[in-house]
């Protein structure tokens, strides 16, 4: 029962926590609350069709479909951030500047709604479908089916309490800094998916890994330990990476960064106004 | 609501294009990632086979030659879905019962990594790779 619900914890809680960082760095912006609503309730129909569909996904492409969509998902939720970034990167003095003054939602611009969508819908579809995956299978399978279902439910429960946790952090950071603080979260967070994304390509031989094990830090900080888990999920930590993968990071920083620089300078105003 | 979402795709060449080009970049990339799906390889014959069912992996040590990028196919012989995920190498994947996926690992240095499976931890193994072969030598 312990064993299930640790596993379905570790599942669930990559999921949790990205839907909590995005949540946090929309704050303010009007309707963020039925778009993420909808990207969560659509990711869980998306888990439950690719688990559904699971034996298919996995002989279809030679044996490498699975690697292939994950990296696809992945791949648009790195996109959705980048744009939730440079969006914010004009945007996010306003939000902050009128949050403190009435504490209403702001209207302007083109929101980057969509983008909030289709992340936690990456998100919990992807971490989902194998939560769901092994749940069905332990629900189905005979003995102890209903200590294993209640143990995996708990540990789903205390992923999503990880995440309220974290979101409930983050709205503590006074708002002054609070937006800088989530464009990095969410900066790191993206580089992170890119380098996940290059992990699955090079999986699936689609790209070279360009050197396997650049360096190990495992003995200082294994990635089975709790910390090395959640550095994983929120920084992209991987203790022993490949060359692709170390590339994704960094070009994902460098090319966010880059657009962010870019996109902040203008000023925002008068955009805005022609935009909506 | 925005009537057309702005995507920005994660490619390093990005940084000089304008916003409203990413949509069609985004495009593009999705693309040659279908494209080159569906020009993956052909299976190879004799490559390196990993089962698991209730008993666990086997073989429970699989030998690999250093310096090559193998094949390596998954195959669940039980009745319960499998991850099988190593952070040595890098790799997780879910292996549905009565499924066989596909992973290429390497080319690997000599040394020996781990795997697991991730839904029941007790289930253990690695891959040796001992750099005794001729091969070796190519590698730097």
């Amino acid at each position: 029962m312990l064993a299930t619900a640790v596993i379905l914890f570790r599942e669930v809680l990559e999921a949790a926590l990205i839907v909590a960082i995005v949540l946090g760095a929309s704050r303010g912006i009007a309707g963020r609350g039925r778009w993420v609503a909808g990207g969560v309730g659509l990711g869980l129909v998306g888990a439950s069709l690719i688990a559904l569909l699971a034996a298919d996904l996995a002989s279809s492409l030679g044996g490498n479909g699975q690697a292939i969509l994950n990296a696809g998902i992945l791949l648009a939720a790195v996109a959705m951030l980048t744009w939730h970034n440079v969006w914010m990167s004009s945007h996010g003095r306003k939000l902050a500047a009128e949050l403190s003054s009435v504490g209403a939602d702001v209207q302007t611009g083109k929101r980057p709604l969509a983008a909030l969508l289709v992340v936690t819908f990456a998100a919990v579809t992807r971490e989902g479908s194998e939560a769901v995956l092994f749940l069905w299978a332990i629900a189905a399978g005979g003995g102890q089916s209903l200590s294993m279902t209640i143990g995996g439910l708990g540990g789903v429960a205390a992923g999503v309490v990880v995440g309220l946790l974290l979101y409930r952090g983050l709205l503590r950071i006074p708002l002054r800094h609070f937006f800088s603080v989530t464009s990095w979260l969410i900066l790191l967070l993206t580089a992170g998916l890119a380098a996940q994304a290059a992990g699955y390509l090079n999986q699936a031989g689609l790209l070279p890994a360009l050197g396997t094990g650049l360096w190990d830090t495992s003995h200082l900080l294994s990635q089975a330990s709790i910390v090395g888990q959640l550095l994983h999920i929120l920084v992209g930590y991987i203790a022993r990476p490949s060359g692709i993968q170390l590339l994704f990071y960094v070009g994902t920083l460098v090319t966010v960064l880059a657009l962010m620089r870019l996109v902040g300078r203008r000023p925002p105003a008068r955009a805005d106004s022609a935009a909506s | 609501m925005p009537s057309r979402p702005v995507a920005a795709a994660p490619s390093r060449s990005l940084s000089r294009v304008r916003p409203s080009s990413f949509a069609p970049v985004a495009a593009a990339l999705i693309a040659l990632t279908l494209a080159f799906a569906l020009a993956a390889p052909a299976r190879a014959d004799n490559a390196p086979l990993i089962t698991v069912d209730a008993q666990g992996f086997q073989p429970k040590e699989l030998a690999l030659p250093p310096g090559k990028k193998v094949k390596l196919t998954i195959d669940n012989k039980g009745h319960l879905p499998a991850e099988f995920e190593s952070y040595d190498l890098s790799r997780e994947v879910v292996v549905p019962p009565g499924s066989k996926v596909t992973v290429y690992v390497g080319p690997l240095k000599a040394g020996r990594y781990e795997f697991f499976n991730d839904f029941n931890q007790s289930m253990r193994g690695a891959v040796v790779v001992k750099a005794t072969e001729a091969d070796a030598q190519g590698d730097q």
